[in-house]
């Protein structure tokens, strides 16, 4: 059994931990703004609680949808992937450092 | 009302008109809406190079659909300056056709947003300049009720972002089943969601225009494999249409005057010939909160492949690639889509995804569900499309996000559900427009046009 208790509330820990995995740096200002809005936000949110879904099966999509396949072939790929990009080098891109 | 567009293709087939006095003409007419009210965020009108369908037609497209050789931003400031090397399929089928692209229009960023205020070019509503159109395809539904030419928009719906602006601009807007056209080459907001479509000043335009774009695309797997349909040929009366009138799309948050004119629409389709009962829909006021938790996890994905490497706006690659990204997308991303990444991150997170969002999904089947039950005894269900008329600009301003989400009350639903809806115009309440919303089951557009053509020319 999940504890619930720490369901639908966000604190500035919390906050600062998701800003992470997001890749998303948020100021200070937008911080303190945040954590106000989502708490109003997630408040109406709860309102699914009520909903029974014990026997439901989630729908990912809104039909039912079958996976499409097809052979992995080579083709040629007439548009030039570096156009817009000014972190190029020769054929690649570039990218930040990583370590 | 007389479809222009119907007029304009027979004009140019029988050489009454010429091309290009004609695009010369409209070049200057849209110079002067755009610098009063701002539907665009680029103008770029480009002659046709193929003779079809919407031969000589105008169309302008939402600046969230890849255009070849145009700015394509979807409203953001991290897409400034990405011109798209192909054309997304739609367009690319538009192009097939003859029509003459016009420019890409406003909206909120990524579609975020109800009243298309979120981003950098924000369009006045066509009735009133000191109100919003509406979101997110604002620019799209402003344009359309502005010009005075033929002229159909390309606009796209995840919650309501077709319905909304048709309402709020008078004009008419189809949102097709969820995969009726292909999204390749739509910039994403949320794949299970986003449906693109099309608004138009009469039913026939945005039916031709659905027609035209509506097939099966490989580039897409969520595409349907069925049959290709011409709309057009719904314009049509029908004297027996079953209609649900849904309770809970009547409560306590909508204008009664909006009640009103909606309930005086059904009374008119009842006179020639309709048949309505009184129903409810019990999921309703759970479709918001699931909508909102579904559409924030798809989009905090989707927007993860922004970061100023590869199209977009840039920076000095400094720092390792975590400091690089966070700096890129807090500059890059406005307001609304940082709240909209951090709560979808949050909904998908280990630990609490099941709380959020795999509830939300299942409380998606149970709307889905409850749609199906009215389908199986009625054609359409009838109700507002928005709860409120156009709000002004300082009104809007106060708005706290929870209260602003709160305009998708009843869109959400059908959207949600991916069945396909269409908003026209049922009259005014002080002197601005009121929308009628006509949902019909999967893959049933025939019925909403035949409803809402048959409303149409007798209003």
């Amino acid at each position: 059994m999940v504890e619930t208790s720490k369901y639908w509330k966000i604190d500035k820990e919390l906050l600062e931990h998701v800003s992470k995995i997001a890749r998303l740096e948020l100021s200070d200002e937008e911080k303190e703004k945040f954590i106000k809005q989502l708490e109003d936000i997630l408040k109406t949110f709860k309102k699914i609680d009520e909903v029974d879904t014990s026997k439901v099966k989630p729908s990912f999509h809104a039909l039912e949808l079958k996976n499409v396949m097809r052979e992995d072939e080579v083709k040629t790929w007439k548009w030039n992937p570096l156009a817009n990009t000014k972190h190029k080098e020769k054929k690649y891109f570039k990218g930040p450092r990583i370590v | 009302m007389k479809s222009l567009v119907k007029e304009h293709i027979e004009k140019i087939k029988s050489g009454k008109i010429s091309l290009d006095e004609f695009i010369s003409e409209i070049k200057k007419k849209i110079e002067k809406i755009q610098s009063e009210y701002s539907p665009f965020i680029t103008i770029k009108i480009e002659n046709p190079e193929k003779k079809g369908k919407l031969y000589g037609i105008p169309i302008s497209v939402k600046d969230n659909i890849c255009t070849q050789g145009i700015q394509s931003t979807a409203g953001s400031k991290i897409l400034e300056g990405y011109v798209p090397p192909f054309d997304a399929t739609c367009v690319k089928k538009v192009k097939g056709q003859g029509s003459v692209i016009i420019g890409k229009t406003a909206q909120d960023e990524f579609g975020f947003g109800s009243f298309s205020v979120n981003s950098f070019v924000i369009p006045k509503n066509p009735w009133d300049k000191t109100r919003v159109c509406g979101g997110s395809s604002g620019g799209a539904a402003c344009l359309t009720a502005l010009a005075d030419f033929p002229h159909i928009a390309m606009a796209e719906s995840t919650g309501g972002s077709i319905s909304c602006p048709a309402a709020f601009c008078g004009v008419v807007g189809i949102t097709p089943t969820y995969g009726r056209v292909s999204r390749f080459g739509l910039i994403d907001y949320a794949n299970s969601l986003d449906k693109i479509g099309t608004i138009g000043k009469t039913v026939y335009d945005t039916a031709l225009l659905l027609s035209v774009i509506s097939g099966y695309d490989t580039l897409d797997s969520t595409s349907l494999e069925v049959r290709d349909e011409d709309f057009t040929k719904y314009c049509e009366e029908n004297s027996k249409i079953k209609i649900a009138v849904p309770k809970e799309y009547f409560g306590e948050g909508v204008d009664p005057k909006i009640k009103d004119l909606v309930w005086k629409a059904i009374k008119k389709l009842e006179s020639l010939g309709a048949k309505y009962q009184e129903v409810s829909l019990s999921q309703t006021t759970y479709a918001l909160p699931s909508y909102y938790l579904i559409a924030m996890a798809e989009a905090s994905t989707n927007l993860a492949k922004f970061c100023g490497m590869r199209y977009g706006f840039h920076s000095e690659l400094k720092g390792n690639f975590e400091e690089y990204f966070s700096q890129i997308r807090k500059l890059g991303f406005g307001e609304e889509a940082k709240r909209r990444i951090i709560l979808g991150t949050y909904a998908r997170m280990a630990g609490f995804r099941d709380a959020y969002y795999l509830k939300a999904l299942k409380v998606r089947s149970l709307v889905i569900q409850d749609f199906r039950r009215i389908f199986k005894k009625f054609d359409v269900i009838a109700a507002p499309t928005m709860p409120v008329i156009a709000p002004r600009f300082d009104e809007v301003k106060k708005l706290e996000p929870i209260e602003a989400y709160m305009m998708d009350v009843l869109t959400a639903a059908p959207n949600l559900a991916g069945i396909p809806m269409i908003s026209l115009p049922c009259g005014f309440v002080k002197s601005l427009p009121v929308g009628l919303h006509l949902m019909a089951d999967h893959l049933q557009e025939k019925k909403i046009i035949q409803a809402a053509h048959t409303f149409e020319v007798n209003e």
